[in-house]
């Protein structure tokens, strides 16, 4: 693969090694300000165009979802929700731009047991390797969020890489560029948390009073983030998990079992090897073979008995 | 060929490969392929750029085509990515779900890349010159003008042509819709749009 990377690896799924960390690049993070969005879906266009991919058309099922889920070639999607809000008697029409969220601790990375196959940039974007994807499907468990996808056509994985490409040569996300209303922004995640709290206390001089940002410290905050008018409720916004964690099967599996079982064969390994040295391998006696030769002539005079039935 | 192995070869065998796999795993790095960057080369990079204007809509947006080739003669230039243009006051790089997706228009099959003329009767278009298709909107335009001019309303003289309306483009700069209002207007047609909503 050509390396044209200016993007330092921080972290590599399945890796013992450890990369060369001392350089620190600026955190990167993209905003998106669900209260500015309109649904139009020009980062779903956006999107498609710039990684070169065009999903099939699907079939209305009678909602604006399209498509209908995330897929493999559909990196990022816009999830409409109508919330009838009893405290204020309005219908909300929450429109939520769903895609990976770059955590800073990627479950999908942990579960991966494909060398190389998920990599951690040192500016926080998490991206998959397709080479080295093996297609197992363990990143789709260990997403919090729900979003990798296993390609039918080539049984590898796939999902929003926040245009690494770009962010590479210092331009924002496709998704970001297009954007109309301005409501996905990118840059520093510390000028994005800065305009975040702008948006924020805007919302709250218009009446939405549990605005706020959504960086979920359970994953270790992301490098995708929300401005919510209903932060306290992002379960509103088509299941946005309010929590978001690892699942402890993930930490259990990839944690104490994987270093339980390789202690384990570390030992057999040792153990069989002791055996050999102190015991030595098991030999075949002349007398055994001889044995075992009788049975054979015997076995064989009882089967040409039974052929001959007197 | 026939390789004959015996149980206890193929156990050995087996036994060998497991361990060699696992090396891996217990940390001996030296199965593990080198720390590789990754990222996807950026596919811009030497593409010729075009500023253009959008062809939808009456907002008019500014787009960059970027193409194939330097325009050195022997490289053929083609329409490779389209994005908005960042100095353009309008947009400022910003575009919609249909500018966002301007290279599947570009290279759709269906676009009409060149006059075409479906005379009455026929169910098929087929590709004429432009002084062809000149020549027959002007015929057509003056038979119409000439058959419904409305000069005179009672007493007072309105020159009104109320049966022909007049779709212009989106990328019609101030200079080109003034030329155009004034050109249709001063047939005396009413029904116009400088900058049609397409």
């Amino acid at each position: 693969m050509a390396d044209y990377s200016s993007l330092d690896i921080r972290q590599r799924s399945a890796s013992t090694g450890t990369p060369p960390d001392i350089r620190r690049q600026q955190e990167v993070a993209k905003l998106i300000d669900v209260s500015k969005c309109i649904g139009c879906k020009a980062c779903q266009s956006a999107c498609e165009e710039w990684n070169d991919l065009r999903d099939d058309v699907g079939i209305n099922v009678g909602v604006y979802d399209n498509p209908h889920d995330l897929t493999a070639k559909s990196w990022t999607l816009m999830r409409f929700t109508e919330y009838e809000n009893a405290e204020t008697n309005n219908l909300e029409w929450l429109i939520r731009k769903d895609g990976c969220m770059h955590c800073t601790d990627p479950g999908c990375l942990k579960a991966c047991p494909s060398p190389g196959a998920i990599v951690q940039y040192s500016n926080g974007i998490v991206d998959f390797v397709e080479d080295h994807c093996i297609g197992c499907g363990y990143c789709v468990k260990g997403c919090p969020f729900n979003i990798p996808r296993i390609s039918k056509t080539d049984n590898k994985a796939y999902k929003c890489t926040l245009c690494s490409d770009r962010v590479a040569v210092g331009q924002a996300p496709a998704c970001a560029k297009a954007c109309p209303t301005g409501s996905i922004m990118f840059g520093t995640k510390e000028a994005m948390i800065e305009q975040a709290n702008d948006r924020v206390v805007d919302l709250k001089s218009r009446g939405f009073d549990k605005a706020g940002l959504y960086d979920p410290a359970g994953v270790g905050g992301t490098h995708v983030m929300y401005v919510l008018h209903h932060a306290d409720k992002p379960q509103l916004y088509a299941g946005l998990p309010n929590d978001p964690k690892i699942s402890p099967l993930v930490a259990f599996w990839k944690g104490g079992a994987k270093v339980m079982g390789l202690a384990t064969m570390g030992f057999a390994a040792l153990a069989g090897f002791f055996h050999y040295v102190t015991a030595g391998p098991n030999e075949v006696e002349a007398e055994e073979e001889e044995e075992a030769i009788d049975m054979k002539a015997r076995g064989a005079r009882r089967s040409a008995d039974e052929i001959r039935p007197s | 060929m026939n390789v004959q192995v015996s149980r206890r070869g193929l156990l050995k065998g087996i036994g060998v490969g497991l361990a060699g796999g696992s090396l891996g795993a217990l940390g001996f790095g030296a199965l593990e392929p080198a720390m590789a960057a990754s990222v996807r080369p950026f596919k811009l990079a030497q593409m010729k750029e075009t500023r253009n204007t959008c062809p939808y809509c009456s907002v008019a947006c500014g787009i960059i085509l970027y193409s194939l080739g330097d325009r050195s003669k022997n490289a053929k230039s083609s329409v490779m990515h389209v994005e908005g243009d960042p100095d353009h006051p309008v947009n400022r790089g910003t575009l919609c779900p249909k500018g966002s997706s301007l290279l599947d228009f570009i290279k759709s099959e269906t676009r009409t890349k060149y006059p075409m003329h479906r005379t009455a009767g026929s169910s098929e278009f087929k590709r004429v010159s432009w002084d062809f298709a000149l020549d027959r909107i002007a015929t057509l335009l003056k038979e119409d003008r000439d058959k419904n001019f409305i000069a005179k309303n009672g007493d007072l003289t309105v020159n009104r042509w109320t049966t022909v309306g007049f779709l212009g483009a989106s990328a019609t700069s101030n200079e080109t819709a003034w030329v155009t209002y004034k050109v249709i207007r001063s047939m005396g047609a009413l029904t116009f749009d400088n900058q049609a909503r397409v």
